[in-house]
């Protein structure tokens, strides 16, 4: 990559990124690209491997093998170089408690060497994006957890990073507060050549991205827009209590060839025009029908379709994750 | 670049950020420690806790001993034998507060907002050990003011050689505590390695006792103690500035360091505590350099 600053139309570049630890390869082998301008959506469970990627694009973790390149430059070889053009948020907190809203960000802008002159004018920018500019003189200490994420944000745009990280932006956040943190981020791709990459395990929050990639276990298993990963799915789904979902099954089997499962006395089956297929199912089932309910496909249908799992399930199912939410439910507890 | 003064709301400002230099460095070695000042001014009651400790070894072992021991301090009030200790041991304790600072940040999280910018380990490190000695050489001040209470004149070269050499101490034992704190990952594992290592270092040190005529364990121990080589320097330019001292009191009380009968300079004292200082600093930083 000897393209200067800018000049690569992709932010971020990955081939084959692959990181071990230990006998466990927590990511195996990742493609993708992210072009400037992006929202770009990286989705999973947890221990999906989301964060260990992450880690390696932040310059935080050395990969075990593949490259990656951010704001065009190497994540390995350019390592200050890609420091200096990323913003960063991570799942974790870590603000400094004692100091003021302000404190922290002025000490972000001289660790991160801001000319001195516009730090006061962007750190009254950013601090007004995300309505804490009020409260810029109290100690953080006395922050929501909602309000201490807006200034990890604020802080991370401090020095206009022309790639923006935020790992997690949203967990353990109320609905209000990450409706809130969704209009920062929009509002921020509006105004500032910012390119934005981010990790969530919450379905609903991929579709503000313009392109999502769905990981699990290490491996990127789908990547395209929101839409067209629904549209891949390409079947509405129906859910039917009905007086005896033996025989519903049974009927929806031999008369329309369908698949469907039952759960907690719900039959759901997927058809390809939803509206259409309801009429039919009342006049052709022959048992009856106490409620439908259609709903065009959502992005954990796309997850369910991916990985043959829900995104709930698959991080029950992981021993490591239950270890490391333990982890983290011990180290909310201490503060 | 705009030259507006106020950020208008509707145009973005946007900074850069620059290549790594000299300047950047310097930058983050001076912003790293004063955040350390600003931490340790809204913690007003670290500052009193801290000084408890020596307050107590001060007057109250110091009163309470000195009935006992008159007959053979030559005069010497206790108070002002242990001061030079004392005053080493409360620098000591708040530099390894400070270091311990270090645990927090870990576990907090903001060691890694540290860790990530774009300059070198070496300038938050040098940064921490700066901060940690700057405030614990606060102490050290409280303690110099107090000086007159226990009969230490206020002769003005006394109180630079003291602060100058108890500001060395702090920078040296804060180098120490980033060092260890480098590998610790838990507050109480750092505490419960204080109590095995500053405990010891401070009661074999000779901060409550002349490091003469010691059974011969303790007289090995005593020299191999890095403590100690503060502690000497500042009895005995302590006792350089005292009035009507006999020599048989200094003979006693502020003898010196001695190995295999030999003298040791307090020069060489001083430099020995200031390049262990370093090396340290030097361990602190390779650790922080090569984690992560």
């Amino acid at each position: 990559m000897d393209e200067p600053d800018g000049i690569s139309s992709a932010a971020i570049l990955v081939s084959g990124l692959t990181k071990t630890f230990d006998e466990i390869e927590a990511v195996r082998g990742v493609d993708f690209e992210v072009h400037t301008g992006e929202v770009f959506g990286f989705l999973g469970p947890n221990g999906a491997g989301k964060s260990t990627t992450i880690n390696m694009l932040c310059t935080l973790l050395k990969p075990s093998a593949g490259s990656a390149t951010v704001a065009g430059h190497d994540v390995v070889r350019e390592r200050d170089a890609v420091r200096r053009n990323i913003g960063l948020v991570f799942q974790d907190p870590t603000l400094d408690g004692y100091l003021t809203a302000e404190q922290n960000l002025k000490m972000h802008a001289e660790l991160y060497g801001v000319e001195s002159a516009l730090v006061a004018p962007r750190m009254r920018q950013v601090l007004e994006m995300v309505g804490l500019w009020e409260r810029r003189s109290a100690t953080v200490m006395t922050f929501s957890g909602g309000m201490r994420r807006r200034l990890e944000i604020a802080r991370g745009l401090m020095h206009s990073p022309r790639v923006l990280f935020l790992d997690e932006p949203t967990i353990g956040l109320d609905p209000q507060t990450r409706r809130s943190i969704w209009r920062y981020i929009g509002e921020l791709k509006e105004r500032e050549e910012i390119t934005i990459f981010m990790t969530t395990h919450y379905m609903d929050e991929a579709e503000f991205c313009d392109r999502i990639a769905i990981m699990d276990q290490g491996q990127i298993v789908a990547m395209d827009t929101p839409e067209a990963l629904k549209a891949g799915v390409g079947a509405d789904r129906i859910r039917v209590e009905t007086a005896d979902d033996a025989t519903a099954m049974a009927v929806l089997a031999r008369r329309f060839e369908i698949d469907a499962s039952v759960a907690d006395g719900v039959v759901t089956f997927y058809v390809t025009s939803g509206e259409a297929f309801v009429p039919r199912l009342f006049a052709e089932l022959g048992v009856p029908i106490k409620s439908v309910n259609v709903s065009r496909p959502t992005l954990d249908d796309v997850f369910m379709t991916f990985t043959g799992s829900t995104i709930r399930d698959a991080e029950e199912s992981g021993p490591a994750n239950q270890s490391r939410a333990m982890m983290r439910a011990m180290a909310a507890g201490r503060r | 670049m705009t030259t507006t003064t106020a950020a208008a709301p509707a145009e973005v400002v946007r900074v850069r950020v620059p290549e790594r230099s000299v300047r950047s460095e310097l930058r983050a070695i001076w912003i790293v420690w004063k955040r350390e000042l600003i931490r340790f001014r809204a913690d007003r009651m670290r500052m009193i806790t801290s000084l408890v400790q020596p307050l107590l070894f001060l007057f109250v072992l110091g009163a309470g001993l000195d009935q006992l021991s008159s007959a053979s301090t030559h005069g010497i009030d206790l108070k002002t034998f242990i001061y030079p200790g004392v005053l080493c041991i409360a620098v000591m304790f708040t530099a390894m507060f400070s270091a311990a600072s270090i645990v927090w940040d870990r576990e907090f999280g903001f060691l890694r907002e540290m860790l990530v910018a774009p300059v070198r380990r070496s300038s938050i490190v040098i940064g921490k050990v700066l901060g940690g000695a700057t405030v614990a050489s606060f102490q050290g001040v409280i303690l110099i003011v107090l000086a007159g209470a226990v009969d230490v004149p206020y002769d003005p070269a006394l109180i630079l050689g003291i602060f100058a050499l108890q500001l060395l101490l702090a920078f040296s034992i804060t180098a120490f505590g980033v060092m260890v704190a480098a590998r610790i990952k838990q507050m109480q594992s750092f505490m419960g390695l204080m109590q095995l290592v500053v405990m010891p270092m401070f009661f074999i040190s000779g901060a409550l006792f002349p490091v003469t005529n010691l059974p011969g364990w303790l007289a090995v121990l005593t020299r191999l103690d890095p403590l100690t080589y503060a502690v000497d320097p500042m009895r005995r330019l302590v006792f350089s500035h005292l009035d009507g001292v006999s020599a048989a009191a200094r003979e006693t009380l502020a003898p010196g360091v001695t190995w295999w009968g030999w003298h040791v300079p307090a020069l060489l004292e001083v430099a020995m505590v200031f390049l262990l200082g370093m090396a340290l600093l030097g361990i602190a930083i390779w650790e922080f350099s090569t984690s992560e």
